[in-house]
């Protein structure tokens, strides 16, 4: 391991796709309500998806779960999710969004939020990857890792969707390949001093 | 040949412009992923941009910003961004390459139809009290919510006594959307959100089918009056009852949608209303106390007296 993954993050990003409400509710179901590193979560949806997606996330976890407006402070404790139909990148401090063209066929794209994280935040990412069906966040965790941050797969023979945690996994030297079980803890790890 | 509406300086150097200017690099924070280097480059370029062709893109929001830069470097098979800034200097057309990559985003006929819906019901009753209607359509890009919104009031029985003002800093999308022509494949997925947008009529009868395109009914252009403006850029050029503006605040920085959001209040009649995307809002702005908020989910607001 090297003396760059030892940062301590300041941010920590999410990407799901497919089984992914499951699989992030087993991530952040675990952690105390007072966690206090923002999370951004990509899930892929539908384009005109009114699910609630955020209310239900909302109650599975002790942190506060909100959608994503343009703009949006980031603070912590704090979940932020993507809405339907947008991307969401990072500035230092906040979320911002795009409605340009979808990357690796999804709007929200995973390695759209994963690169601007790296971009904004270097060393201080720590990206997690979960359950789905295509490519989406290999290359955004590769260049997470390559800003020097701290990069979390979910294991492949335990995910719903094999395929995008897999294809992390081909793309990026990442640090951790857990059991969705283990990553609120490997997330505490990180997460406090 | 375009038409310039007053206050547009396409490309005249406006008042307080000088390389002094602040750029974005400064205004947004430290990039800890990004080198100091890259973001010299980048501030370069955007000034040559500025300095050549008179489009201000320095105060963009930087993260999209970059995104798109990098694509064009990409498109352009070029490694730095000083040699785009070479390229974009000495051949036009790959300005004009770059500004498609800048104009890029996603419209559609009534995308969000919760919102023209809600439009329908919450605004239209009130813009029928007065004698005339005037819209301003900031950002049209290549037309289509405009003619969504010509529909809408010609259905609402409004069109006749509305004038509406389409401006877009782009004169190719302008000149699409004069054209009114769109993909014929989108057509069903427009139909759907008409419907459910609250459209009485059927959605076909407003356009004319040829091969792969389909052709809008000429009449839904009649009072619009399609024009080049520049929100980063350019100032107030009249009152309006009614300022849509969705998703194109989302690409720029924070000090500049502060002066476009002062554009709008100075472009609003007491009480006129101000549309903004489906994820946009005034709440993490000064210009949030200018305004009270019609529809909150909808994001429709109404300008203080």
């Amino acid at each position: 391991m090297s003396a760059l993954s030892s940062t301590r993050p300041e941010i920590i990003v999410v990407g799901a796709s497919a089984g992914g409400l499951h699989a992030v509710e087993q991530v952040l179901g675990p952690l105390p309500f007072s966690f206090p590193v923002p999370i951004v979560v990509v899930q892929h949806r539908a384009r005109e998806s009114t699910d609630g997606y955020a209310a239900v996330l909302g109650e599975r976890t002790p942190l506060p779960v909100c959608e994503i407006e343009d703009g949006e402070p980031l603070r912590a404790p704090g979940v932020y999710v993507a809405p339907p139909d947008y991307h969401v990148l990072v500035e230092p401090g906040r979320v911002v969004l795009s409605v340009d063209e979808p990357v690796s066929y999804s709007r929200p794209s995973i390695d759209v939020l994963f690169e601007s994280a790296a971009d904004a935040y270097g060393a201080s990412v720590c990206a997690v990857l979960l359950t789905g069906a295509n490519a989406d966040g290999a290359r955004g965790l590769a260049r997470v890792k390559a800003a020097g941050g701290y990069a979390i797969v979910q294991d492949p023979s335990t995910a719903e969707s094999p395929e995008m945690p897999t294809a992390g996994i081909a793309m990026a030297p990442v640090d951790r390949v857990l059991t969705l079980d283990r990553i609120a803890r490997e997330l505490l790890r990180r997460a406090l001093p | 040949m375009d038409t310039k509406l007053p206050g547009s300086y396409a490309r005249a150097t406006p008042p307080g412009a000088s390389a002094g200017a602040v750029s974005a690099a400064h205004l947004d924070g430290e990039y800890a992923g990004v080198t100091a280097l890259e973001r010299l480059e980048i501030d370069l370029l955007l000034d040559a941009v500025y300095r050549q062709y008179g489009h201000d893109f320095r105060s963009y929001a930087f993260p999209s910003l970059r995104r798109r830069l990098r694509k064009r470097l990409e498109g352009e098979a070029l490694t730095t961004f000083t040699a785009l800034t070479d390229r974009l200097l000495h051949d036009p057309e790959s300005m004009n390459r770059l500004l498609r990559d800048m104009s890029v985003s996603v419209t559609g006929m009534f995308r969000d139809p919760t919102f023209f819906l809600a439009l329908r019901q919450n605004v239209v009753p009130i813009l029928r009290t007065y004698p005339f209607v005037r819209i301003w359509h900031a950002g049209c890009s290549t037309g289509e919510e405009v003619y969504a919104l010509a529909i809408l009031l010609e259905e609402e029985g409004l069109y006749d006594r509305s004038r509406i003002y389409a401006t877009d800093m782009s004169a190719d999308a302008l000149d699409k959307a004069k054209a009114g022509i769109f993909p014929l494949s989108r057509m069903r997925e427009y139909t759907v959100s008409y419907l459910r947008a609250g459209g009485t009529r059927s959605f076909s009868e407003y356009y004319t089918a040829n091969y792969d395109a389909a052709l809008f009914e000429p009449r839904l252009k009649r009072n619009v009056l399609f024009a080049q403006h520049n929100l980063a850029t350019d100032t107030s050029f009249s009152e309006f009852n009614l300022i849509l503006c969705r998703n194109v605040l989302i690409y720029f920085n924070r000090s500049l949608k502060e002066r476009v959001y002062e554009l709008f209040a100075h472009s609003l009649g007491p009480l006129g209303f101000l549309c903004l995307g489906h994820r946009e809002s005034l709440r993490f702005t000064p210009a949030e106390a200018e305004y009270e908020e019609l529809d909150a989910k909808e994001r429709i607001y109404r300008r203080r007296r």
